[in-house]
């Protein structure tokens, strides 16, 4: 506490006002991710058992896909998760002007992800014909996609948010522990992408 | 690099000026301090007050199901109520009493077991329980409809649920009420992780922690972590009704099975989440009218832990009848009978904790005793469910009530009888009278126990559950007519409860400190206890922190005075700022909910396409809630400092400016 402001730096990874050093909001994030885990892991399940009992008639999902455009918009998403990381970076040593940028380029990536999926979702509703009533392809791959969807629509409006707050004065960088959360939040919001990328479009062309 | 000068943790900068103007509610009385309060106890008990609301609620409920029961054939009640009625019963009693009367306690008792002096986030338990209370509203929202109310179980199986089969918003109300209670659970669990993790007093290491506060830890992980699987299965049915997709459409490939295994994921520990807290509770008051400390603390602590472990993979038992195959019902019958072993060794422990005590048969104990009793039946006819042929002959039967009310209500609603008791004279510094709350024990434990003992044999003889009637020549006559006169003492018995708490609460005599001479933290305050909670944060230097406390007086007097000295050049207490904004964000969310839940869609003559009434309230009520958690995050966790005199009054002219 003291002995760190003494010595000039913050401890990001020591809150000594708790029982266990760890700051409750990061403990408040692990936990809720945790949770998160369980819903995306029930939609996941949902797509992956529907899978495997295509009603006769339903469309081959290779000849909906299309893996290219996802293979980029998921490494623009992951690229994003590097500039978050570098967001908080910053924030830990006080460096707004660069917690800007690396926010900025975070809030970027995440809307050509966005955008990519909105394509392709207008694609495969108006070209391919796949829509979410007219089979069960249609409605899991939808509703999963579309829940990770709105889960990166919230991430760009508090990564918009702390980027406005950030113009107020009152971030600073004893807030650092703010972002990180965030941070966490996104970086999930990735990690659960590779799985989702994996499980529905990769496994679609062993 | 003022920032550096200042401790990075313990305190926000002062802000030269605050750029957004908020308002910062003070009401300490009043309608307006309820709506604001982020004080852990007075939300514990909002959430008592409203879990004891609908279990009359609730009960009312039970009593019209018995009385349609009575005799065969009647016509009390039609078949539509009938379905209306169990169904209400069910969900009201599991999501609007045990739960919230459990969180009630977890609020109330679990910061002050642990020398908090809140919750890790206050605001954040002020959110989680007007969600709740809006699940609350939107669930019975139905009874004051011509759609009626829900009334497909409270299970809610598809594809009854879908809208082929339930066209009204009835089972939309039932979804959405589902789905808030959920977040709002969800909300407040995570919020006690924190706290339990977090916010302990020195010395209160993990194996120092009372019973009831580990049972809270468990329950808030089983919390955290089954129910997003409901959410899933409700986002399902959901979108299914509203937008027509196909998860539960068997024409288009959907499979209704999948419904059960998504609930029973749920629903399976949601039971551990039910009698976990209660297992807590008894902890808790055997060892204090025993005056012994709690026999085999670890092995207590560890059952819970497993219990809460293996419930994740037991959902299965629900569905010994749907065909899953003899590997996976093999599988879940051992995971069941795995299951009650370390029930099993808890309920020895407590057996241990009474073993040689000084019992002292006061009010909450017998409550707990009948507790021990009455549980140990429900879980034996738990444990004939695992052998899945023997289930295969109880499922849907009336045995199957009779088990899990021996549960639900010999366990945990016991439990919560016992913890009301035992905990009211530190709640409201009032003694509860012995004579009162002895003889509703008695009526409640006779009528419990007239009720639902011949619900066995009711079943055995294949009475089946959920149908509003039955023939006179079934054989049924006797045993029905036996529960219903049963039902109606435990009514009484319930009556004179309540009645003994209120005639205490407004009456009863007044009591000092500490009257049952008990073990743990939160003994040592008075009562009731003020908004700070603790003078002094407490030092505990053994499990039994408050006994230890009593037998080392000098000790910890000198600590005592040390550290409030040290607290006090520190800044004197903390206290956090009172708040509109949860409330507020809830109240976006009923709007959304009444939109998504019961107004009609779009897509009519009137509103051709998408847009129509329907979507404009979800806008609004979404809307509403974003801009007051935007507010609310603006507003900032600060608060405002008290110093204390040494008899614990605050000192006037206090710094309330705050930071």
């Amino acid at each position: 506490m003291s002995s760190n402001a003494a010595a000039g730096t913050i401890d990001h990874h020591l809150d000594p006002t708790t029982t266990t050093g760890i700051p409750n909001k990061k403990l408040l994030m692990w936990a809720f991710l945790a949770s998160d885990c369980m819903f995306f892991g029930c939609l996941i399940s949902t797509h992956l058992i529907y899978r495997l009992h295509p009603p006769p008639g339903t469309l081959p999902a290779r000849q909906v896909f299309s893996i290219e455009l996802t293979s980029f918009s998921t490494f623009i998403l992951l690229m994003s998760s590097l500039m978050m990381a570098l967001a908080v970076n910053a924030i830990q040593k006080g460096n707004l002007k660069s917690l800007r940028w690396s926010l900025l380029t975070t809030i970027f990536f995440g809307c050509i992800f966005l955008g990519c999926q909105v394509y392709e979702f207008r694609n495969f509703v108006f070209e391919k014909h796949l829509t979410i009533t007219n089979s069960i392809l249609g409605t899991t791959f939808f509703t999963l996609t579309g829940t990770h969807g709105l889960h990166v629509l919230i991430g760009v409006i508090w990564l918009s948010g702390m980027l406005i707050y950030s113009f107020t004065g009152r971030l600073t960088e004893k807030d650092a522990i703010d972002v990180e959360s965030m941070g966490l939040y996104w970086h999930f919001v990735d990690i659960v992408w590779i799985v989702i990328f994996t499980a529905v479009y990769l496994l679609e062309y062993i | 690099m003022e920032a550096l000068a200042k401790s990075d943790f313990l305190a926000k900068g002062e802000h030269a000026a605050k750029p957004l103007v908020l308002w910062r509610p003070s009401a300490k009385t009043g309608l307006m301090s309820w709506l604001t309060t982020v004080d852990h106890k007075r939300i514990g008990f909002l959430y008592g007050i409203s879990g004891l609301f609908f279990f009359i609620f609730g009960g009312f409920e039970a009593l019209l199901i018995r009385i349609q029961l009575a005799v065969p054939n009647n016509s009390f009640l039609t078949s539509a109520q009938y379905s209306e009625m169990f169904t209400m019963h069910g969900t009201t009693m599991i999501f609007l009493v045990v739960m919230p009367i459990g969180a009630a306690f977890f609020n109330f008792i679990m910061p002050l077991q642990i020398g908090a002096r809140d919750v890790a986030f206050p605001r954040l338990n002020a959110f989680s329980f007007w969600t709740f209370a809006v699940g609350a509203v939107i669930l019975n929202l139905g009874w004051f409809m011509r759609d009626g109310a829900p009334d497909a179980g409270w299970f809610g199986y598809a594809p009854l649920t879908t809208r082929h089969f339930s066209p009204t918003h009835a089972i939309d109300m039932w979804v959405m009420g589902l789905q808030l209670l959920g977040v709002a659970s969800i909300a407040a669990a995570l919020n006690f992780i924190v706290t339990i993790i977090n916010m302990r007093a020195p010395g209160m290491t993990m194996m120092r922690l009372p019973v009831f506060t580990w049972m809270t830890l468990f329950t808030s992980f089983l919390i955290v972590l089954s129910f997003p699987a409901i959410t899933i299965a409700l986002v399902e049915i959901m979108m299914d009704r509203l937008f027509g997709t196909n998860f539960f459409e068997v024409s288009n490939g959907g499979l209704p099975i999948l419904w059960q295994h998504l609930f029973w994921i749920f629903g399976h520990p949601e039971v551990y989440i039910l009698i976990l807290p209660a297992m807590g509770i008894i902890s808790e008051i055997l060892p204090t009218f025993s005056r012994k400390p709690l026999f085999g603390y670890p092995i207590v602590v560890f059952s819970g832990a497993s219990i809460g472990f293996l419930g994740f993979g037991v959902w299965s038992h629900h569905m010994f009848t749907t065909g899953m195959g003899t590997t996976a019902t093999a599988a879940f019958a051992l995971m069941t009978m795995a299951i009650a072993v370390p029930t099993g060794v808890k309920m020895f422990n407590w057996i241990g904790t009474l073993w040689g005590g000084h019992l002292t048969m006061r009010t909450p104990m017998m409550f707990a005793i009948g507790f021990l009793w009455m549980f140990m039946i429900g879980g034996l006819s738990g444990i004939m469910h695992s052998a899945a042929p023997s289930d295969a002959q109880q499922h849907g039967s009336y045995f199957i009530v009779a088990h899990f009310h021996y549960v639900l209500i010999g366990g945990s609603l016991f439990a919560l009888f016992a913890g009301i008791h035992y905990w009211f004279p530190l709640m409201f510094g009032r003694m509860v009278s012995e004579f009162w709350g002895k003889m509703s024990f008695w009526f409640v434990f006779i009528g419990f126990n007239v009720t639902f003992f011949p619900m066995h044999f009711l079943g055995m003889e294949g009475m089946p559950r959920r149908t509003f009637t039955y023939d006179g020549n079934m054989g049924w006559n006797l045993g029905n007519m036996v529960a219903t006169v049963g039902a109606f003492i435990l009514g009484i018995g319930v009556a004179i409860y309540f009645v003994t708490m209120v005639y205490t609460y407004l009456k009863g005599a007044r009591t000092t400190r500490d009257p049952w001479d008990a073990r743990t933290l939160e003994w040592s305050l008075p009562n009731p206890p003020p908004e700070y909670n603790f003078r002094v944060i407490p030092t505990v230097h053994a499990r039994d922190g408050w006994w230890y406390e009593k037998r080392h007086k000098e000790e910890i007097d000198r600590e005592v005075a040390e550290h409030a000295k040290a607290e006090d050049s520190h800044g004197g207490i903390h206290m956090p700022f009172q708040s509109i904004y949860p409330f507020l964000a809830s109240f976006g969310i009923l709007i959304g909910a009444i939109g998504v839940a019961v107004i009609d869609p779009a897509n009519t003559a009137q509103y051709p396409g998408f847009w129509g009434p329907k979507v404009a309230v979800c806008i609004l009520g979404a809307a509403f809630m974003f801009v007051s958690v935007v507010l609310w995050s603006l507003e900032g966790n600060e608060g405002y400092h008290i110093h204390l005199n040494e008899d614990g009054s605050i000192k006037p002219g206090d710094d309330h400016s705050g930071h």
